[in-house]
């Protein structure tokens, strides 16, 4: 009987669990023949719609709804989808509820081992970005993806900073970001703000913040998925992040009375 | 004043004929002999203080601090051989982060100062291992009642309201119990257990050492910080200046 455990001697994580195989946390490894239970992903169950983010001249902001969709069914209503990593640094997620709430407890904990080591260097956006990279790619490459889609937004050396990566690790850093219906319905709309104001440093917070606004309006009135309930994360480039919420939108769904056939 | 343990001190698994392990003993002495480490349960948090005794000027200030984070809501002061204390950092560490995991909340200090005291109790049961040199202070401001626990290197284990181990602990704890602790706030604590710091300190033996300061508190939400910047500076003025008030006492 030996108390020696010094599996985790060589690197400063503590929080390698639940896959406590060295793989940053994340259960990489599945033995078909040993676990023949285990399944591959075939399809996301409770999923979360668009996440969209624009930079500004001082920072970035990045919103997301609070539906937990099964299906059709708009079951939960209030989940945050968006993460604070940390001072600098925010996260959010489409997609697959359940591989999203693992991967970001997987994130927290990293946050909190660095928290306590205090040796003053911390995920900035650009470092989660590329682990998610790394972790979403490797996932895909064994045929068990993580089924979501994360925007990555912060400061990065002094600059605001947007990325994006998906399910397959596909990954890249952009002005603006929108994921799911969003890219189809609202890119064009926070491109078209960006040129506007020729680029994200003529953007000012406020124009950043309606212009997600409406977007976010776009989708509550055309993506069946959406809801009219979301959170707001502001990263200014001098100050600390912010998660604001739940905040609610207004909609007009007056004109639903020029359906035909639309009765009270 | 100390017994030789000749014969029977090269094993911690081997007893003395008087009932003794003479390593856990030998343990103890490496605590004694190192700077004293010193927590504070106050009214509304606790506090942690370490002298933290430098043998070279050549060191860079704050590069081995022997106060540590266990989580965010945790802190460990250490008396004794630091690469020890690390070690035992590490383990507790680990258990908080798989306790975080598993219940999805902060491990509580009671359950985490069992575990190592468990931990520290195993290295004193086997030959091939020897027991830890330092001794913890563990403390937490959980709601809202201050908590302290200390585990020394057999492993037994105590909850206190205020306590002291390494060189200076007779003197420390004197000082400590002279404190009216109930009424006295983490923020005025900071600046008592700085100044017990300094009166327990021996200009003579050890000329050039570091205060470790550590708070827990209802100010800090619970969380465990590490007192830097002016708070520390208005702590370390405030001991420096009963010192000396301690000494001009003395010129009658």
């Amino acid at each position: 009987l030996f108390p020696l455990q010094f599996s985790s001697a060589m690197s400063a994580s503590f929080y390698t669990k639940p896959a406590n195989n060295g793989n940053a946390g994340v259960a990489m490894e599945t033995s078909w023949d040993s676990n023949p239970g285990r399944q591959r992903t075939l399809q996301p169950i409770t999923t979360g719609a668009s996440v969209l983010a624009i930079k500004y001249n001082a920072g970035v902001i990045m919103v997301a709804d609070t539906l937990g969709s099964y299906g059709s069914l708009a079951k939960f209503r209030s989940i945050p989808r968006v993460l604070r990593v940390n001072d600098a640094t925010v996260a959010a997620a489409s997609g697959d509820l359940a591989d999203m709430q693992f991967l970001n407890t997987v994130v927290e904990n990293h946050a909190i081992d660095e928290e306590i080591h205090e040796h003053g260097i911390a995920y900035s956006p650009a470092s989660l970005h590329s682990w998610l990279t790394r972790v979403m790619y490797n996932r895909r490459s064994r045929i068990n993806p993580l089924w979501n889609t994360y925007i990555v937004a912060g400061t990065e050396a002094g600059q605001p900073f947007l990325g994006y990566v998906n399910m397959l690790g596909v990954a890249f850093k952009e002005d603006c970001l929108a994921t799911g219906f969003g890219s189809h319905l609202c890119l064009g709309l926070l491109r078209e703000a960006l040129d506007a104001a020729g680029g994200y440093a003529g953007l000012t917070e406020e124009t950043a913040t309606s212009a997600l606004e409406a977007c976010l309006r776009v989708l509550y009135y055309r993506d069946c998925r959406a809801y009219n309930q979301y959170q707001l994360a502001n990263v200014p480039v001098a100050k600390p992040a912010q998660v604001s919420g739940p905040h609610f939108l207004q909609s007009d769904w007056s004109v639903a009375k020029l359906v035909k056939h639309y009765t009270e | 004043m100390s017994s030789i343990g000749t014969g029977y001190d090269l094993d911690v698994s081997e007893y003395s004929p008087e009932g003794k392990l003479f390593q856990v003993e030998y343990a103890h002495k490496a605590v004694e002999s190192s700077g004293t480490a010193v927590g504070i349960c106050c009214r509304d948090g606790v506090v942690l203080a370490v002298e933290n005794i430098v043998t070279s000027k050549l060191y860079e200030t704050n590069c081995n601090r022997r106060v540590f984070h266990i989580d965010r809501h945790i802190g460990m002061a250490a008396s004794g051989l630091l690469p020890d204390a690390r070690a035992v950092a590490r383990h507790a560490r680990e258990e908080a982060a798989d306790y975080r995991q598993s219940h999805g909340e902060p491990m509580p200090l009671s359950e985490l100062a069992s575990r190592v005291s468990n931990l520290m109790h195993a290295y004193t049961m086997y030959s091939a291992v020897r027991p830890f040199g330092c001794g913890v202070l563990l403390a937490a401001f959980e709601n809202g009642r201050p908590q302290l626990y200390g585990v020394e290197p057999s492993g037994v284990y105590y909850s206190y309201h205020g306590y002291a181990i390494g060189k200076a602990k007779q003197n420390a704890r004197t000082e400590i119990e002279k404190l009216k602790l109930a009424e006295l706030s983490a923020a005025n604590g900071v600046k008592e257990a700085a100044k017990i710091i300094y009166s327990c300190h021996d200009e003579v033996k050890d000329k050039y050492f570091e205060l470790d300061l550590s708070l827990t508190s209802a100010e800090t939400a619970g969380r465990h910080v590490i007192v830097t910047g002016e708070q520390w500076t208005e702590a370390s003025n405030y001991a420096k200046a009963a010192l000396e008030e301690h000494d001009s006492d003395d010129d009658v």
